[in-house]
């Protein structure tokens, strides 16, 4: 049913990271998430230079049925937040892989996103 | 996200729904849509059209007898004698004898009787007390499951019914008013009620052609809607829900259903009275509207506390105002409220303000 691109990695928790060209790790929700929550009114992102940890609370977002927590998928500093959710909270539920992203990590141990979940192992754990 | 599971009750609209991309939820026991993609665009499409809701889940009750109408007396907070016009409806309390809430109803004025439309989630306990107090009295007592039943709300929504029915007559009936229709379709029964906060009807009709009206109403432009936007909408308008706002424990008059207790005539006896007058004087609880226009939501079970009270109110629903833009909320307080009171949001005090508990109707904005 819902969209599990192949080539990121997942946490059970339901976010997604994308490792990119420079070494840098972008994090959002899955579509199952966005989904489940429903319209989503409102997102918390870390703040530049906050420090994550991998299973940690990072922010929240909201959504007209419940409040949820982010958790970090990998341990870092967070080197970017995105700033558009602020206005278009909506985004992360048309682009939950695209411009709904929420902040990138400069991850302190880059081994730690290969013990996320595959695509086909987050699929299975949400039963679609 | 896999639909919800088959044994729950479905009604005779569940095939469309599903077919229509709706997200069915177990609601009550029953298998109904949340929505159909966005709440919120739902809930903007009955602030500003029209958009229909399948209520068939609701529990719909015929009283018939020569006893009727003092047994409504007895059972119900509110008086059945104000019904003088045939289809005329009137919104009640229906308690138990410690003056807590066992359900609320929309009762109407039939030429063979009344006709009760209750909770489906309180349906069990609802049939099994009406039933028992209904031994005393020269009643019958009929569950119509036969029926289904779709709200049309909306600003247009009273035009582009009387256009699918090819009914005019439709167009008369006065708010909180409903009537029979002729011919084959003698058994629709469409009433200008809601719990929208805007203008629409209310269509009781056989389970068998439901998929049909259904159908024209949505060719005709009318947006099917889920449950979730009903509750936005309802909350919006200030409406109580079941179970939230008031339940077996909550007086009415800490729910702001105090309008709908008819005191007078003082002799008329009905289950709860007594505990009612001692609530009265005593003072309980009240009902408010909270407002915080800052990020984040207001919801249900959040404590809200008072400056200079040991005692503390709790948020009884709340959500995101699609309407307002920011987040509302109906709260259970100490009548000593002032203007403004702190809810503890995940731990953290936040400072809102205090309204009536009435926050948007007939699309504008009361705040």
């Amino acid at each position: 049913m819902s969209d599990v691109p192949a080539e990121l990695k997942y946490a059970a928790s339901h976010e997604w990271a994308r490792l990119e060209a420079d070494g840098t790790v972008t994090v959002g929700i899955t579509d199952h998430a966005q989904a489940a929550l429903g319209d989503v009114v409102f997102v918390e992102t870390p703040a530049v230079g906050t420090a994550v940890l991998a299973g940690k609370e990072a922010g929240v977002v909201e959504s007209v049925k419940a409040a949820s927590d982010i958790y970090a998928p990998i341990s870092g500093e967070v080197i970017a937040s995105n700033s558009t959710l602020e206005d278009s909270p909506e985004t992360v539920n048309s682009e939950p892989y695209g411009a709904g992203w929420f902040f990138k990590i400069k991850p302190s141990d880059i081994a730690e996103l290969e013990a996320l979940l595959s695509a086909e192992a987050y699929q299975a754990s949400t039963g679609a | 996200m896999t639909d919800a599971a088959t044994s729950l009750l479905e009604t005779p609209l569940a095939a469309i729904h599903r077919a229509h991309g709706g997200k069915l939820v177990d609601f009550g026991g029953w298998a109904m849509p949340v929505n159909y993609g966005s709440q919120i665009e739902e809930h903007h499409y009955v602030r500003r059209a029209a958009g229909m809701f399948d209520v068939s889940h609701m529990t719909v009750v015929d009283v018939t007898g020569d006893q009727a109408k003092p047994f409504l007396q007895y059972l119900l907070a509110n008086d059945v004698a104000k019904l003088t016009t045939q289809g005329k409806a009137l919104y009640s309390a229906m308690l138990n004898p410690e003056g807590g809430v066992i359900d609320d109803l929309i009762v109407y004025l039939m030429a063979w009787g009344y006709r009760l439309v209750v909770n489906c989630g309180t349906r069990e306990k609802d049939l099994a007390w009406i039933n028992q107090q209904a031994a005393a009295f020269d009643v019958t007592i009929t569950e119509r499951a036969d029926l289904a039943m779709i709200a049309v709300q909306g600003p247009d929504a009273r035009t582009q019914v009387a256009q699918v029915l090819g009914d005019d007559s439709v167009m008369g009936l006065d708010v909180f008013v409903g009537q029979f229709l002729t011919g084959a379709r003698s058994e629709w029964f469409v009433a200008r009620t809601g719990y929208t906060g805007e203008d629409g009807f209310e269509i009781m009709l056989p389970n068998v052609d439901a998929v049909n009206l259904w159908t024209e109403l949505h060719l005709a432009g009318v947006v099917p809607c889920g449950l979730g936007a009903r509750d936005t909408l309802r909350l919006e308008a200030g409406m109580n829900l079941y179970g939230h706002e008031m339940d077996d424990s909550i007086s009415p008059l800490a729910a702001n259903m105090g309008w709908t207790i008819a005191w007078l005539p003082q002799d008329r006896q009905f289950i709860g009275r007594e505990a009612l007058e001692a609530q009265r004087s005593a003072g309980t609880d009240k009902l408010v509207g909270l407002v915080m226009t800052e990020r984040g939501v207001l919801r249900a079970g959040y404590p809200v506390l008072i400056e200079g009270l040991e005692s503390q109110g709790v948020i009884t629903s709340g959500t995101f105002s699609p309407s307002l833009g920011y987040s509302i909320a109906l709260a259970r307080v100490p009548a000593q409220v002032g203007t403004h009171v702190e809810v503890l949001i995940r731990n953290t005090p936040v400072r809102v303000g205090v309204v009536k508990p009435c926050f948007v109707r007939n699309g504008k904005n009361l705040i």
